[in-house]
């Protein structure tokens, strides 16, 4: 009983921060080239994949870590990772969900993910990540009828080769920038999605990511594509165990829009972000990129940031099609001890093309917090259009709340307009919500949503529920 | 480069009678320069104008020894008609004139500096003009006395000079109740020359301090201004940039306020045409509790211009209360012109009120069309409104005799 109930204290402030007992299969520690054809070869990859894969390690040989960013953290020693983990009920395959470790069921059970047919979430075929692969996959058979391809990674680079090579790097090259070259050579899993010519997806796409054993790196690879005059809805949400080191998650989602073709990709980002006083939580140092390619794309970022010890993101659009349009929301919430530097870039290339940013943030506790952004217009793209709005909300004065943003114009026949406030929550709103009898941690609840209602609004219903949940449960304590 | 800068330093150090220890500080600062070179586009601050890049392609080698020994001959011709000033004349770097006649004399002091080297700015050009700069003064303002009338700085180069650098400086300091207006007027007939300028201001208490640069005649050189403003209690410091003539201009501003209720006014035109290259770089650190900074920066670019705004609001932990407020806007004429913008907020108090804007795009047909129909022409219509555009800043400025030279300057009408 003592031990339940010590259990039940230590995750009263981060509810999925339990981790699964089980056993594991690893990568020898460190990274070099045998530990990258470990990986490649114990998910049976063609020959070209293990060769774009030393590429990229090559590359990354030669490149240095950035250090431009406010967040500083110590020294990551690469060698001493994990760089592949698995559990060992994963080595072959399981064909259904019957064969799969029931403790995996259990956890995904426990994280509100149920897998089994009869409890699924209606609505939403899930993929399942556990640390380094692919443990599910729901709904598959459904997607099938309407020619969606939705399935671990590893199976695209068996089953749809031609599609993943024609794909895979063309958004973010191998030669881009350090954690994204990083990526490209020791990936191991993540989601795979291709929507066929016309189709609209019957329902929401998404992949939960899990990071279970320690000392492992995460690095997950997701390529959506939709084909000309298709649509889908992609969710993402990401959850971790308390842990007093700091764990590395560098994962790359690549996005890829064609003609007529509209992505909307939401992410609810809650890795644990380490105790009250920061030590341990997750460093999320993803690299999210999506390639208006076709005229009349439109791809859509929303983003609800309240987990990990330091995000560095910069989910972007490049807006190559005329008439495309690039959108970006995000909520980003530090407290204690987190940190977080994100933000967008918006490449405007074709024609006509449009882009919007929203950005609210918010910072409490001893926690610091940077929106930074890049809105660049090329010389051809003319009559477009930007519009950018970063609202920041700070609660103590021990936090800080920073904007950045990048604004490049060069085009004559367009307009680039970036506005950004930062404020606290005002004593009236405060006053006026206690007159009516919320209690003060109530009415900041309130006020906040009210702040966050407009990327709110963007998420899938579900999402947003869960969401503004999360954005309460961040600020619990930071008030008073 | 390295050899021209030894040899140049060798001779200044010559031509002036320092002592070893000032000999010593100057070679550091020397060393420093040489080891770092001009900023590049790889430092943060210098990402939007590459100035090694803006050197080599405008002017190539550059030397740095100029001869001080013989004196320039002061062409009153330059001097500003119809308002009644003290001067301060610069010919090619050299000071040739300090006058202070319509002022009491005992109330202001000047003091010969040499000796003393800023240290406000960490980038490369300071550590350049800490090694040249061979004469400086430091203008002193006692107490309760304000200048009756404003000081005109004369920066004039002239032919005599080609591809050099001049390093200059000035020092003010405004002690309580005192005040001082400066207008820094820019005069060249010089061409591919990069000058290196270096203010510091002392406001104490109650001190008002209104600085106008005014750069307007078309020339070729390469200009780099950077002012250090420190700032008391209650005390006022007003800027006004007007960035037109030179080939490439970098004006940066680095407010301090550091006592309650101290405030800090930065304006700026950024008017530009052919290629030329225009910065401002605005740092305001609200350092206390109370102070308030407000920034309008407004550009218009015609044909391949390029111009710049980065402005920061700092507000550190102490500086509850604080009032920041930053704006900028371009209009872009031609499809050739740039505009970037860098505007940043670095706030770690919660009971501010901060924010920034930008804008930049064309001119807007809707206006054109409504004049035009009332029978304006094209040109009519597109000079009126970039002007009523450019006014708005104009306008800031508090003093109404100096905002009476500037609108004739720039021939804005009313």
């Amino acid at each position: 009983m003592d031990n339940r109930q010590k259990e039940i204290d230590s995750l009263k402030d981060y509810k999925y921060g339990f981790s699964t007992d089980i056993e594991n299969t690893r990568a020898p520690k460190g990274l070099n080239e045998n530990v990258i054809k470990f990986i490649s070869n114990i998910k049976k990859e063609p020959e070209w994949m293990l060769d774009f894969r030393l590429k990229a390690f090559e590359r990354f040989k030669l490149l240095k870590e950035p250090d431009w960013q406010k967040p500083k953290y110590p020294k990551i020693d690469y060698q001493d990772l994990y760089y592949y983990s698995a559990p060992k009920s994963m080595d072959d395959k399981p064909k259904s969900l019957d064969e799969l470790d029931p403790k995996l069921l259990e956890t995904y059970k426990k994280l509100g993910i149920p897998l089994q047919e009869q409890a699924r979430l209606n609505g939403i075929a899930v993929d399942a990540v556990f640390d380094s692969v692919s443990v599910a996959t729901t709904f598959r058979e459904e997607l099938t009828k309407h020619g969606i391809i939705f399935c671990p990674i590893s199976e695209a680079i068996q089953k749809h080769p031609e599609l993943v090579k024609k794909y895979l790097g063309s958004v973010i090259p191998i030669t881009d920038h350090f954690f994204a070259t990083l990526n490209s050579a020791v990936f191991t899993d993540g989601s795979f999605a291709y929507i066929p010519e016309g189709v609209r997806c019957p329902m929401e796409l998404s992949t939960y990511f899990r990071i279970n054993a320690s000392n492992t790196g995460q690095f997950e690879r997701t390529l959506i594509i939709a084909d000309k005059g298709s649509y889908v809805s992609y969710l993402e949400g990401c959850t971790a165990p308390m842990r007093d080191e700091n764990q590395l998650h560098a994962a790359n989602v690549e996005l890829i829009a064609l003609d007529d073709a509209e992505i909307k990709y939401s992410t609810v980002q809650n890795w644990y972000p380490g105790d009250k006083d920061g030590k341990g939580g997750i460093y999320n140092f993803v690299t999210k990129r999506g390639l208006c390619k076709g005229k009349n794309s439109k791809i859509s970022w929303t983003q609800v940031e309240t987990g990990s010890a330091i995000t560095w993101k910069y989910p972007s659009c490049i807006l190559r099609g005329d008439n495309s349009v690039g959108e970006f929301y995000s909520i980003a919430i530090t407290n204690n001890h987190q940190k977080a530097d994100t933000g967008t870039k918006m490449i405007h290339l074709g024609k006509n093309t449009k882009s919007k940013i929203i950005s609210k943030g918010i910072s409490a506790g001893f926690s610091d917090m940077t929106y930074r952004g890049l809105v660049d217009v090329s010389s051809k793209a003319t009559n477009s259009n930007n519009y950018t709005q970063c609202d920041s909300l700070l609660m103590g004065n021990k936090c800080g709340a920073h904007t950045v943003p990048y604004i490049k114009n060069k085009n004559s026949e367009s307009t680039i307009a970036h506005e950004a406030t930062t404020s606290k929550i005002s004593e009236e709103q405060l006053h006026y919500c206690q007159q009516r009898g919320l209690s003060s941690e109530e009415a900041v609840g309130l006020i906040v949503n009210g702040f966050c209602k407009e990327v709110l609004q963007q998420l899938p219903m579900e999402f947003a529920v869960e969401a503004q949940k999360l954005v309460g449960i961040s600020l619990e304590g930071s008030v008073g | 480069m390295k050899e021209q800068l030894q040899k140049d330093f060798n001779n200044i150090i010559k031509d002036f009678s320092l002592s070893q220890k000032d000999i010593e500080i100057k070679k550091f600062f020397l060393d420093n320069f040489i080891n770092r070179g001009f900023p590049n586009k790889k430092e943060e601050d210098w990402k939007f104008s590459d100035l090694n890049q803006i050197i080599r392609k405008n002017i190539g080698e550059l030397s740095f020894y100029s001869d001080y020994k013989s004196t320039n001959k002061v062409d009153t011709s330059i001097f500003v008609d119809g308002l009644e000033h003290n001067k301060i004349v610069f010919i090619n770097g050299r000071i040739e004139k300090i006058d202070f006649d319509y002022e009491k004399k005992d109330q202001i002091e000047i003091i010969d500096q040499s000796e003393t080297i800023n240290e406000f700015n960490n980038n490369s050009l300071s550590d350049l003009n800490n090694a040249f700069t061979n004469k400086s003064f430091k203008i002193l303002v006692k107490e309760g006395y304000q200048l009756a009338k404003p000081l005109i700085v004369y920066h004039t180069t002239n032919t005599k000079i080609w591809s050099k650098n001049i390093n200059l400086r000035l020092d003010f300091e405004l002690n309580k109740n005192s005040s001082l207006r400066i207008v820094d007027l820019f005069n060249d007939t010089s061409e591919k020359n990069f000058l290196n300028i270096f203010y510091n201001f002392e406001l104490k208490e109650n001190a008002i301090l209104k600085n106008y640069k005014i750069d307007k005649f078309e020339n070729k050189n390469i200009k780099y201004s950077f002012n250090n403003i420190d700032q008391e209690k209650n005390s006022i410091s007003e800027t006004f940039i007007l960035s037109s003539g030179s080939n490439f201009v970098k004006n940066e501003i680095n407010c301090n306020l550091k006592g309650k209720y101290s405030s800090a006014f930065v304006n700026g035109i950024l008017s530009l045409n052919n290629d030329k290259h225009h910065e401002i770089r605005s740092i305001i650190n609200h350092l206390t509790e109370n102070t308030k900074s407000y920034q309008l920066i407004k550009s218009v670019l015609e044909n391949s211009s390029k111009a710049a705004y980065q402005g920061k609001i700092f507000v550190n932990s102490k500086a509850q209360k604080t009032d920041g407020y930053q704006l900028s806007k371009a209009i872009l004429l031609n499809k050739d012109s740039e505009f970037n913008a860098k505007p940043e907020l670095e706030i770690y108090a919660d009971d501010v009120k901060c924010s920034h804007g930008s804008a930049s795009g064309s001119l807007n047909e809707d206006s054109i069309f409504y004049l035009m129909s009332r029978g304006l022409s094209y040109q009519q219509s597109r000079e009126l409104l970039i002007n009523g555009f450019l006014l708005d800043v104009v306008e800031k400025i508090t003093d109404s005799e100096i905002k009476n030279l500037i609108k004739n300057l720039i021939g804005i009408k009313e």
